[in-house]
């Protein structure tokens, strides 16, 4: 381990590259001898606290919120606590001590606050033992502080760094009881990251920026057609291009050029011959894809989800009738940092660095794709350019990646994608469509709503197996007749809400947010029709429909006591509101905007978002997550759209697939109001509340009701 | 064999004439600080400043440069992430995955440069990078501290928790 690691920062220096900072965060840089007190805590002399991190860092916080949670029950000093991420293959080699390395669904911290604070508590526990020891007295009559144990009679004193050699050598105690949250003195404040440093002097290593000995770089064209295949491809005339090494079929649908550079590599792919077989989608468009989906808006096939009482009935009966149909299109993560991994493959051994979501579904990939057993595969996670879902469940590019491997032996190859490349072969946020239809009673109660989905399910594309029955939950996310994950808020006495599946060629993926996304634009966004329609003021109809679900109706109230809802807005401001529950947390957002009639230019002012995630590790962090929401939201919203002709998708990059830049930017005013008691996530629930927000915000301005996305395609000119 | 002039040391470095500036800066000087994010200088992941101007170095043909240009990296804007620029940068904790923010920051320097006191306006159009993660706010309020305008506790968030507001 140790020599793979000087292999690394050797090959740094021979690049001529800064050694500033270099740190391959692995198992690796653990100096032999340190004494490990568990799988989350190691202590070294000169008082360093390391502390294991399982899950991906990509922006999120999640490095810096986890070892919050390990440090508050360790009591260790914080200026001392560096991290480290452990590998996938060491995962699987100490019978997955480290849990779960996914990091997705705003999983990382409520899935793992349980065991991760259990082991800081453990290794605490042991420490105050060792001391007990050398005092001769009950562990009881300790305390710890900042990374001492304190003997409270006599006022000695020793230090963890001293302590945790005896420490380790102790058994792991059992019975662990860990701090109530209100007496958390680390966790719960708004610290700053762990991870800033060398993102402000360029000294971060990322994925993209790995370099080794002998490394070659590899450049990648798969079919752009989804489906098709590579029928032929004529070397010769690029084989002698500079630097080329190599010109080789990646697997049956794309094909690699090697060389010394990755520019000399993509200069030679671009000037390759390529012909392919398209296959059967040689000739589908965005439009036929609509029309599938809007037949599905009244088909027969659909699987209810959310049922109470009898929403046809409801609606048949009902005074009056409201109705409504949605749509939403693809989108692409286009995360900064496009999809790249550096694989090494010999006969023994099948190594791979690269950005990843989940190591342990990297390492899978590497085994199945190298052909080599598990014990002789691994993975090495470093920092993600982004994540928002693309480097998570699929790992088309790490397979990739191992198939040019395997065709140099024993050759470090460097796989990048062009941005072309990634805006072409993303797993796309999926295409539905809804039809919202409300019923309402002789005295102007929704009485009836029926919610139907038509469109595209991402655990068919991603994990077909998992499909019982036709039916896919992910669909309903923020829908669910109840539960903690999220919760339809509303109470309407005759609810159907259900799903007809329709999956066009195009594969999906999660994409930050996931379908919270669509379901708060259609439900949302219809509330806020039904309540124009019946003269009721959006948020008082809010608020009686949400008259039982108190912590939704908190988050609400919050955002429209602050975003001044009632109140009068600047001249020519509107307001927009919008509450949904998702990711285990309550989320609201109150939204101004302006509309230039004359021109149609929209601008949005300000955003007010209150956030209830139970236990709030790192408040700073969760504004941070707040805030960027409102970007990748509102992205999408005004901006984003994947389309399809001839079987491919479109956009190639930022020019065609635009995206919120800093002029588009609003003030964010985020309200964090953790209620205690529950473990939600922040990385995406917000998401969700910001189109439907300034989508409404949009028809107070204009009385233009926006309801297939993105904006761009309409105009707001009076 | 070409010459350039990188953060104050003469390099050479041997590719193509056409060849961006930021892949020599990448793969032949080891300055991998300086990132690609789309090859058509519309997301600025890959400024730097060349003669002080902020430069999108994935459209600048190397082939354009000699070693009389001064070429600033983010490696090369301190020793010790102590430029004013990086220090408010740390205050308010701006970046997420980080990605974006050697190209942020080297345009954020660029208009300090040209504009000591940037209006809100000024920023908005000399800082057209992209950011996925949405760190866009607290950029602005980083180059207006780092401009002297603006204090620490002006981007304070809320925190309301059962005993009220914080």
């Amino acid at each position: 381990m140790n020599s793979r690691r000087h292999f690394l920062k050797a090959s740094v220096g021979a690049a001529g590259g800064l050694m500033i900072g270099f740190h391959i965060p692995a198992l690796a840089d653990t100096p032999a001898g340190n004494p490990e007190l568990n799988a989350w805590v190691l202590i070294q002399p000169d008082e360093t606290v390391v502390i294991r991190i399982a899950r991906s860092e990509m922006g999120q916080g999640t490095l810096t919120g986890l070892a919050q949670l390990v440090a508050e029950e360790l009591g260790c000093d914080w200026a001392r606590v560096r991290t480290e991420y452990p590998t996938p293959g060491q995962n699987l080699a100490r019978n997955r001590v480290w849990g779960s390395f996914s990091t997705g669904g705003s999983r990382g911290i409520r899935e793992s606050n349980d065991y991760v604070r259990k082991g800081g508590a453990a290794a605490r526990m042991m420490l105050v033992a060792a001391a007990a020891a050398q005092w001769q007295c009950a562990a009881a009559d300790c305390a710890v502080s900042k990374g001492e144990v304190l003997h409270q009679a006599t006022g000695r004193r020793l230090s963890y760094g001293k302590l945790a050699d005896a420490a380790a050598r102790l058994p792991a105690p059992t019975d662990i009881t860990l701090k109530d949250p209100r007496e958390w003195t680390l966790a719960g404040k708004p610290m700053k990251r762990l991870d800033t440093r060398g993102k402000l002097d360029g000294s971060q290593i990322y994925g993209m920026d790995l370099t080794m000995p002998g490394m070659l770089n590899a450049a990648i064209r798969a079919c752009p057609v989804f489906g098709g295949k590579v029928k032929s491809f004529d070397a010769t005339k690029v084989a002698a291009m500079p630097g080329v090494k190599k010109v080789l079929q990646v697997d049956e649908s794309s094909v690699a050029v090697v060389a010394d550079t990755w520019w000399r590599a993509k200069t030679a792919l671009d000037a390759l011959d390529i012909v392919w077989d398209e296959g059967p989608n040689a000739k589908l468009s965005s439009a036929d894809v609509a029309a599938t989906l809007k037949a599905g808006l009244d088909a027969d096939d659909a699987v209810a989800f959310n049922t109470q009482g009898d929403a046809r009935a409801g609606l048949a009966g009902a005074v009056r009738k409201i109705e409504a149909v949605y749509a939403c299109p693809h989108q692409n993560h286009a995360t900064m940092e496009v999809m790249n991994a550096t694989a090494r493959w010999t006969p023994e051994r099948c190594e791979v660095w690269t950005p990843t979501q989940n190591g342990e579904a990297s390492l899978a990939t590497v085994i199945e794709t190298s052909g080599l057993p598990a014990a002789q595969c691994e993975v090495y996670k470093l920092h993600l350019g982004g994540g928002f879902g693309r480097r998570g469940a699929a790992q088309d590019w790490i397979a990739q990646a191992v198939n040019i491997a395997k065709q140099m032996p024993g050759t470090p190859v460097k796989l990048i994608w062009s941005r072309e490349e990634d805006m072409q072969h993303g797993r796309y946020h999926p295409v539905t469509q809804c039809k919202m239809q409300a019923g309402i009673d002789a005295n102007g109660k929704v009485t009836a709503l029926h919610m139907r989905i038509s469109g595209q399910s991402i655990v068919a594309g991603l994990f077909p197996q998992n499909i019982k029955n036709g039916l896919d939950p992910v669909v309903f996310q923020g829908l669910n007749p109840g539960g903690a994950e999220g919760a339809f808020g509303y109470a309407v006495p005759n609810l159907l809400i259900d799903h007809a599946m329709r999956n066009p060629p195009v594969p999906p993926g999660f994409w930050r947010g996931v379908n919270l996304n669509q379901n708060a634009i259609y439900l949302e966004c219809f509330i806020d029709e039904v309540a124009h329609a019946l003269k009721r003021d959006p948020l008082a109809l809010r608020r009686e429909l949400l008259a039982n679900s108190p912590k939704p109706l908190a988050v609400l109230n919050a955002v429209a006591e602050k975003g001044g809802w009632g109140k009068p807005a600047p001249k020519g401001h509107y307001r927009g509101l919008a509450q949904i529950m998702g990711f285990g947390s309550y989320v609201a957002a109150c939204a101004e905007v302006s509309v230039d009639r004359k021109t149609g230019e929209l601008r949005v002012h300000k955003i007010t978002a209150a956030t209830d995630p139970g236990h709030a590790v790192n408040p700073q962090q969760i504004a941070a997550q707040v805030e960027g929401s409102f970007a990748y939201g509102l992205s999408a919203a005004l901006f984003g759209q994947c389309t399809l002709k001839d079987g491919r998708i479109e956009q190639s990059n930022f020019g065609d697939y635009p995206v919120m830049k800093m002029e588009h930017m609003p003030q964010v005013e985020a309200i964090v109001m953790p209620s205690g008691g529950f473990w939600g996530g922040v990385g995406e629930p917000t998401i969700a509340v910001a189109a439907p927000a300034v989508l409404n915000a949009v028809f107070a301005a204009t009385g233009k009701r926006i309801r297939e996305l993105p904006l761009r395609l309409h105009s707001l000119k009076a | 064999m070409g010459q350039l002039n990188v953060n104050g040391n003469p390099r050479e470095f041997e590719a193509e004439p056409d060849t961006p500036l930021l892949w020599v800066l990448r793969e032949q000087l080891g300055l991998t600080g300086t990132k690609y994010g789309c090859g058509i200088a519309q997301c600025g992941a890959c400024t730097v400043h060349v003669d002080g101007v902020a430069t999108r170095s994935c459209v600048r043909p190397v082939s354009t440069l000699s070693g009389s240009e001064k070429i600033v990296t983010i490696e090369g804007l301190s020793k010790d992430a102590s430029h004013p620029v990086q220090r408010a940068w740390d205050e308010l904790d701006v970046p997420q995955c980080g990605f974006c923010q050697s190209g942020m920051i080297m345009a954020a320097v660029a208009l300090l440069k040209t504009k000591p006191k940037p209006t809100d306006a000024d920023i908005d159009a000399a800082m057209t990078n992209i950011c996925r993660c949405g760190t866009y706010n607290r950029v602005r309020a980083a180059i207006h501290l780092a401009a002297g305008q603006l204090q620490r506790k002006q981007i304070a968030i809320t925190i309301q928790t059962e005993g009220g507001a914080a």
